[in-house]
């Protein structure tokens, strides 16, 4: 099954009169259980295609379809709610709330969701033991390692059951361990738990786990293949 | 909802100096025109107070054709029979006290120097003399049929060193027109601590004054005391009668009403100045907030927050900001108008025929306060609506590269 689609999408930043063209023109088709590496050289518009395909960001032409409806047509809070109810972020720095504990952190999405309180709780235990966190729930950010935050960052992308999830980066801040801890955890959720994952890298280890490798250069799709994860 | 409230808690205590000195400004603010509220209520409470004490009373029956300003004498314009009509008054049960009095305006006359005064004839024995009686300071109040003896105020005794014993000469102004004097003696002085009333006020025996200015047995008004005085426009209607009208104490001191409302008329609009001042202390600490937090406002974008809760997160953010600095203001505010209350602040009467005191005190209501702090909650809010508005505008994309971290 299809769990999103981009066709012939373009965008272009306009900053004075230079335009940079960051996407030229991608289609490309994400299928439920994925696991795809997106790779490139750096300025290559991995980043903005997944903002696009993660509706953060509106392609200058073309369409994006997630979950069957046409993101291109929604307005800003139907896109609030899509992000809301579909789709799940893990960011290159490890974007959890400050003042939040890891626990709160986790909890954000299903409160925005307004799952209820019973199911909810049960959610964010079950999540801090997936990602072998269950001790340090009540631990803010600041007092996390930097794999911990990422892990947390996953657990919360993961906790509203999401279509799939994107992650951008995901180990570009993080030594080889924790890198490669967060990557295992990954592809764990993947094999296990079917959870669809797309993320853009530059590193070739990281590579290695991909079943699918998408690459891009200069905003423009150059292969596509399937890889031995 | 509540995690938004939590959120805001939290997000005010990163910075902890700045939101104290926020909410404080606006304490500061709310304390400040707690007081002068509270100034302004007491001024003119204890004016209405001593105006009905000294002078108005709750009630008064007159003929129609007297004119106060004047203080007429003409048989026509003062009251027939006024002893009949302050027992029958009395009998009523609304009625703690009513007796008659008259007004005659006078000239005192002391060596070279000759000093307009207000001569009232009282009855000394009345309950309704009792305020003139208690504040005796000096000597002792005239008896009934004293035919020479006067009391004094202690303004006028201080400032032409008059004491008891003393010989003066007072001329008045009779119902025929005419002017007639007399010489008497000052028997007391007493003192109402109310300037106004004091520096011109001339008491003496109703009898002595109705002979000196030929009224007859006639009076200016019968003044009435009610037990309560929000009876006082069911009892003026009970009391009927040809050539009379009846006065109550709202439109007797209309000029102490009239300035109540143009104060608090004045009071909202100093309000909305002071705390306009004081909310942009809370919203620069807000604007300060989002641009901290960009990247934060991103995350929760990308995590499906719509914009309205966005706004919300600011909003509760302000409110906690003003419900503390409203808090600070009151606890602050009630210390300044204890302080000041317990020392008082000295003046002299500017406003003429408004009876205020020797000093000026503080009374805090629960009105004003009620009414001064949702006046802060909702200026606060509505000044809010800036920086949540730009938190809610930023596009998820720009929000999360506003603080991408290295
Ligand atoms: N907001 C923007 N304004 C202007 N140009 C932009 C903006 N965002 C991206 N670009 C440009 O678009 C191109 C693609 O950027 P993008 O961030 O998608 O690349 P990337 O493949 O993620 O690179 P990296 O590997 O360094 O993260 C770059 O040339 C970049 O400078
Ligand atoms: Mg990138």
């Amino acid at each position: 099954m299809e769990v999103a689609r981009v066709e012939n999408v373009t965008r272009s930043f306009k900053l004075g009169d230079v335009e940079t063209h960051a996407l030229r023109g991608v289609s490309l088709a994400i299928q439920d259980g994925e696991f795809t590496a997106l790779v490139g050289p750096s300025g290559s518009g991995k980043t903005t295609l997944l903002q696009i395909i993660g509706c953060l960001d509106q392609p200058t032409s073309g369409r994006v379809y997630v979950g069957g409806s046409e993101v291109t047509r929604l307005g800003r809070d139907q896109r609030a709610d899509l992000r809301r109810d579909k789709i799940g972020y893990v960011f290159q720095f490890f974007a959890l709330i400050p003042t939040l504990t890891a626990y709160e952190n986790i909890e954000m999405p299903l409160l925005l969701n307004n799952t209820p309180a019973g199911p909810r709780a049960a959610r964010v235990k079950e999540l801090l033991d997936t990602v072998g966190l269950a001790s340090r729930g009540g631990h803010r950010p600041d007092q996390l390692s930097g794999g911990e935050q990422q892990r947390v960052a996953i657990a919360r992308a993961l906790a509203k059951r999401p279509a799939f999830i994107l992650a951008d980066e995901p180990t570009a801040n993080l030594d080889t361990t924790n890198g490669q801890q967060v990557m295992d955890l990954m592809t764990r959720l993947n094999r296990e738990g079917g959870v669809t994952f797309i993320f853009a890298t530059h590193d070739p280890r990281v590579i290695g786990y991909a079943r699918r490798v998408v690459t891009l250069r200069d905003g423009a799709l150059v292969s596509d293949a399937a890889a031995g994860g | 909802m509540l995690q938004i409230i939590k959120m805001a808690w939290r997000d005010l205590g990163r910075n902890r100096r700045r939101s104290f000195f926020s909410a404080l400004a606006l304490g500061l603010g709310v304390s400040l025109l707690l007081l002068m509220a509270a100034v302004v209520e007491d001024e003119i409470r204890t004016g209405m107070a001593t105006s009905i004490r000294l002078q108005s009373g709750h009630l008064q029956v007159r003929a129609s054709s007297y004119d106060e300003d004047k203080a007429s004498l003409a048989w026509s314009d003062l009251l027939e029979d006024p002893g009949g009509i302050a027992a029958r008054l009395a009998a009523l049960p609304q009625v703690s006290a009513a007796s008659p009095r008259l007004y005659a305006s006078g000239i005192l006359a002391l060596g070279d120097s000759s000093i307009s005064v207000r001569v009232m004839g009282v009855d000394p024995a009345a309950a309704t003399s009792a305020p003139f009686r208690e504040s005796v300071v000096s000597g002792a109040m005239v008896g009934p049929e004293d035919r020479e003896g006067v009391v004094i105020g202690q303004g006028l005794a201080t400032r032409y060193s008059l004491a008891t014993g003393d010989r003066l000469t007072v001329m008045v102004n009779t119902s025929n027109g005419d002017v007639d004097q007399q010489a008497f003696i000052v028997r007391g002085i007493y003192s109402t601590k109310t300037p106004a009333f004091d520096d011109v006020t001339v008491l003496m025996p109703l009898a002595k004054a109705q002979a000196i200015t030929g009224a007859g047995n006639r009076a200016s008004l019968v003044l009435i005391m009610l037990k309560d005085r929000d009876q006082a426009d069911a009892v003026a209607a009970a009391i009927q009668g040809s050539g009379i009208r009846t006065h109550t104490w709202q439109s007797l001191n209309r000029l102490l009403t009239d300035t109540e409302s143009l104060a608090q008329g004045f009071m909202i609009f100093l309000y909305l100045i002071i705390l306009g001042i004081t909310a942009t202390v809370v919203v620069n600490t807000l604007v300060m907030a989002v641009f901290e937090r960009t990247r934060e406002i991103g995350i929760l974008s990308a995590l499906g927050m719509r914009r309205r809760q966005v706004m919300a997160l600011f909003f509760a953010e302000s409110a906690l900001l003003a419900l503390g600095g409203i808090a600070i203001g009151v606890v602050l505010g009630v210390l300044f108008v204890a302080l000041f209350s317990a020392v008082g602040v000295p003046v002299r009467p500017g406003l003429n025929g408004v009876l205020i005191g020797e000093r000026l005190r503080a009374t805090l209501t629960l009105r004003d306060t009620l009414t001064l702090s949702v006046l802060a909650l909702i200026v606060t809010l509505i000044s809010a609506l800036y920086p949540a508005r730009m938190a809610a505008r930023m596009e998820p994309v720009e929000a999360l590269r506003g603080g991408k971290q290295a």
